[in-house]
């Protein structure tokens, strides 16, 4: 097997992520598809380490899932966080930046 | 076998402990003076990183530099010069927020938390800044910029707020995911993560292919110049910046920036070189861009805190210029522009946090609005004439830190025969001092209670933002007038000296590294020279 | 044999990642996320790095998907879809614009590059190679703890920032400062 057909499906997965990155509004949404792109590194770490014979690939992903898992957990606080305030404050102070 | 050599990475463990130090201390005491003294951790731990930094600085000059970890650290002149601008930043952080949490009650509960952030905040910023390594390097910038997310989002009962630090979230995480795609490629090319290796590969033309490190470069590019709020990706920094609480942006505007920067420069500077010339036009194309729309847009803003923001993003425009030199004269210039760049983004945006206190019981209008700062020379004139020598420095007025700031990485590029980059700079110089003009004009010279100024600067669409806002003029001067009296009562808390003491620190920062710069520039000169 | 299951887990992997960021229901990303998962650790086991597959499946299906599930659930699914967030602006022609151009872009380079890394154990690239040759858990082991074991120290700093920004985030002001907020708002104002 070649490495090559590795990276490209990690790219096609990426590319679907920024995709659902830019067109997807809801911040749930938009943390999963941040999702697909860490995980899309994950398959060409796993790749290249196989090509370079080199466990650093293998090494990197473990730590990606790692920063993952510390990111969901941020960010599904701030989701809760404006959650619980769009449900007891006004909703029209929401979106009060705009450009 | 590997080495740990802890003595090596004592900055970063000082910043480290003292945040779980201040997270243990703070959960085991319950006295009212508990706040008082997390302060004093926080900002004894910023002096600690500094001390520790010094010790170094001389054992690294006589020894060269430390490798550890099995080479994933490298404590170099480089990482000291740039753990010490953050370390500073943060003991200064430290003694400014007292102030601010005197003033806003909802954030008494979570004072210590905020601390504790900004400290491992200030920790992942000096793991970047001593990565010898892409993971090191990738998990530095994960600590750095989780913590600076929660600051954003920290005002929990403000939408604002809150919407901010998800954006910065959201921005940030999609910059980190093609930073690490950008990774992934070129250790894909290089089959290393060690930049040292890396070099190597590059120097011996032993990698892959240039499919993959292209493609790496462009990402890993991208990722970072998210981070610094570069040109095509700075859309996200005048909302965020707007909305966080202003004592974290002047953090985030600061220590997180300088943070990227500096791997950008190790990694462009160091493991990259080679390749510059790869590298070099990306960088040439986002400093122009950066440059001219961070100070056209900063001119047409109403609003202080996006003029701040807009010009932070101008600034990052010139620091990339000593970067796209890709001499050690140009880094010298970028980190000596990066140094005094933090010091006055840090304290404009503590001003505007000052200045925000005095409106405090004012919801009518726009705290940061610019007409809030009208007539401040009379109501403040200590206030005014601080915010005045920041201003002259940002314009690059001659005796001021800024002018040099300017100066020398222009003359970097005029060296690295980049001509037009440097005409560009120096056009884009000149139109940018009508930002910070307007401002001090609207300080000094329009009295408090006239509209006659605000009304002709204000844009159109800002204007009738604010009137439709605004109940009657009667009514906004009324307010206004009860503002000051609030930050009186505020004054009479007795918070706000530390505050005007470090903000006078700032300012004589400013000025004299503006008329004698030649020591900062020194260590900026020897950090430069510790590249690869 | 290997060639049949990359097809058949890629596919499964491209057309469910379409299908989280396609999906209406927000519980349905969810679990086309899953499925996503899923086939990337068939992905990893057919390059023979099974550890890092279970870790897949463990963490990241066991622990971060549902607590995805969890939040979907516990905002209910028509909020968790109203809650928006605008990274960019609303630009959504750029934004498919800009995916296009990235996709095009990658996989061009990916190909410039394959037609010449092809034969990856040859010549000069003999020496990148570090002396952590073979794959296998004992070996990961190995180098997470002596080459990278700085970055693995790293972690301890990442966790606890999560931990104090949940508590920092989620934190319910009581209700008693809310009000003392208030009256000092309004006492300013008057």
């Amino acid at each position: 097997m070649t490495v090559t057909q590795f990276v490209i499906a990690s790219a096609v997965l990426f590319s679907i992520g920024v995709y659902g990155v830019l067109v997807r509004r809801s911040a749930v949404m938009v943390l999963m598809s941040v999702e697909l792109i860490l995980n899309s590194v994950n398959i060409n770490l796993v790749a290249f380490g196989a090509l370079h014979d080199n466990i650093a690939g293998e090494v990197f992903a473990l730590f990606v899932i790692t920063v993952a898992a510390a990111e969901v957990g941020v960010g599904l606080a701030l989701v809760l966080l404006i959650f619980r305030n769009r449900k007891n404050i006004n909703i029209h102070e929401v979106d009060l930046m705009k450009g | 076998m590997t080495t740990l050599n802890w003595g090596s990475i004592s900055s970063m463990l000082v910043l480290f402990g003292t945040a779980i130090l201040v997270v243990t201390v703070a959960s085991l005491i319950k006295s009212s003076k508990k706040d008082l003294l997390v302060q004093v951790m926080t900002a004894l731990g910023g002096l600690g990183g500094l001390a520790a930094v010094i010790i170094y600085w001389h054992r690294v000059s006589s020894d060269g530099a430390k490798l550890s970890f099995a080479d994933t650290v490298r404590i170099d002149h480089l990482a000291l010069f740039i753990i010490g601008v953050i370390s500073s930043i943060v003991f200064l952080s430290a003694l400014t927020l007292k102030s601010f949490f005197a003033r806003e009650k909802l954030f008494r509960a979570v004072t210590t938390e905020i601390y504790v952030l900004i400290l491992l905040s200030a920790t992942g910023g000096a793991i970047m800044a001593s990565a010898n390594d892409l993971i090191v390097l990738f998990m530095g910038l994960e600590v750095l910029s989780l913590a600076a997310y929660i600051l954003a989002a920290s005002n929990i009962r403000k939408a604002q707020s809150q919407e901010s630090g998800m954006k910065y979230f959201v921005i940030g995480a999609f910059a980190s995911g093609f930073f690490l795609y950008g990774i992934a490629l070129i250790y894909g090319a290089t089959g290393s993560t060690k930049l040292a290796q890396i070099s190597q590969k590059l120097v011996s033309g032993a990698f892959v292919d240039d499919g993959f490190l292209l493609g790496g470069i462009a990402l890993f590019l991208v990722g970072l110049l998210f981070k610094v709020s570069a040109v095509p990706f700075h859309v996200w920094t005048p909302d965020v910046y707007e909305g966080a609480p202003s004592p974290f942006v002047a953090f985030m505007s600061s220590a997180v920036k300088v943070a990227g920067f500096v791997a950008l420069i190790r990694v462009l500077g160091g493991a990259l070189i080679e390749s510059a010339a790869d590298w070099q036009p990306i960088i040439y194309a986002v400093s122009i861009a950066s440059m001219a729309v961070g100070t056209l847009a900063a001119l047409v803003q109403t609003n202080v805190k996006r003029i701040l923001a807009y010009s932070s993003i101008a600034h990052a425009g010139y620091i990339l210029i000593g970067i796209q030199a890709a001499t050690k004269d140009g880094f010298a210039a970028s980190l000596w522009y990066l140094a005094i760049y933090a010091m006055l983004a840090f304290a404009s945006f503590s001003i505007v946090a000052a200045r925000e206190g005095a409106i405090s019981g004012n919801s009518i209008n726009d705290p940061n609005h610019i007409d809030n700062y009208r007539g401040l020379a009379s109501k403040q004139p200590f206030l005014a004439v601080i915010f005045a020598i920041l201003l002259l420095a940002q314009a690059g007025v001659p005796p001021t830190s800024g002018f040099y700031a300017k100066f020398s990485v222009i003359s970097a590029v005029v060296d690295a025969r980049s001509y037009p980059l440097a005409i560009v700079a120096m056009i884009i110089a000149v139109a940018a001092a009508f930002i910070y003009i307007r401002l001090l004009i609207v300080m000094f010279f329009t009295p408090a209670d006239s509209s006659l100024l605000g009304g002709a600067t204000m844009s159109k669409t800002a204007f009738s933002k604010t009137t439709s806002k605004t109940m009657s003029p009667i009514t906004q001067l009324d307010a206004s007038e009860n503002s000051d009296a609030t930050f009186d009562k505020w004054k009479k808390l007795g918070a706000n000296k530390l505050n005007l003491a470090v903000l006078t620190l700032a300012a004589a920062f400013t000025i004299a590294m503006g008329v004698y710069p030649a020591p900062l520039l020194e260590l900026a000169q020897s950090a430069a020279q510790s590249l690869v | 044999m290997e060639t049949a299951v990359f097809i058949v887990a890629a596919i499964i992997t491209v057309l469910s990642a379409f299908g989280v960021i396609l999906a209406k229901n927000p519980v349905h990303s969810v679990l086309m996320l899953m499925a996503t998962l899923f086939a990337i650790a068939v992905l990893f086991v057919a390059q023979d790095a099974h550890f890092l597959a279970a870790v897949q499946i463990i963490v990241y299906a066991g622990a971060i998907v549902v607590l995805f599930l969890f939040v979907v659930m516990l905002l209910g699914v028509d909020l968790a879809e109203n809650l928006r967030v605008e990274p960019i602006g609303g630009q959504r022609p750029l934004a498919i614009g800009a995916t296009v151009a990235t996709a095009v872009l990658t996989i061009l380079l990916i190909i410039v590059a394959a037609s010449d890394s092809s034969k990856p154990e040859s010549g000069d690239l003999a020496g990148i190679t570090q002396e952590t040759g073979n794959t296998g858990v004992a070996n990961l082991g190995r180098v997470i703890f002596t080459d990278y074991v700085w970055a693995f120290e790293i972690i301890a700093a990442l966790l606890t920032i999560g931990v104090i920004g949940a508590v920092l985030l989620t934190r319910r002001a009581k209700q008693q400062e809310v009000e003392e907020e208030v009256v000092e708002k309004e006492g300013g104002q008057l």
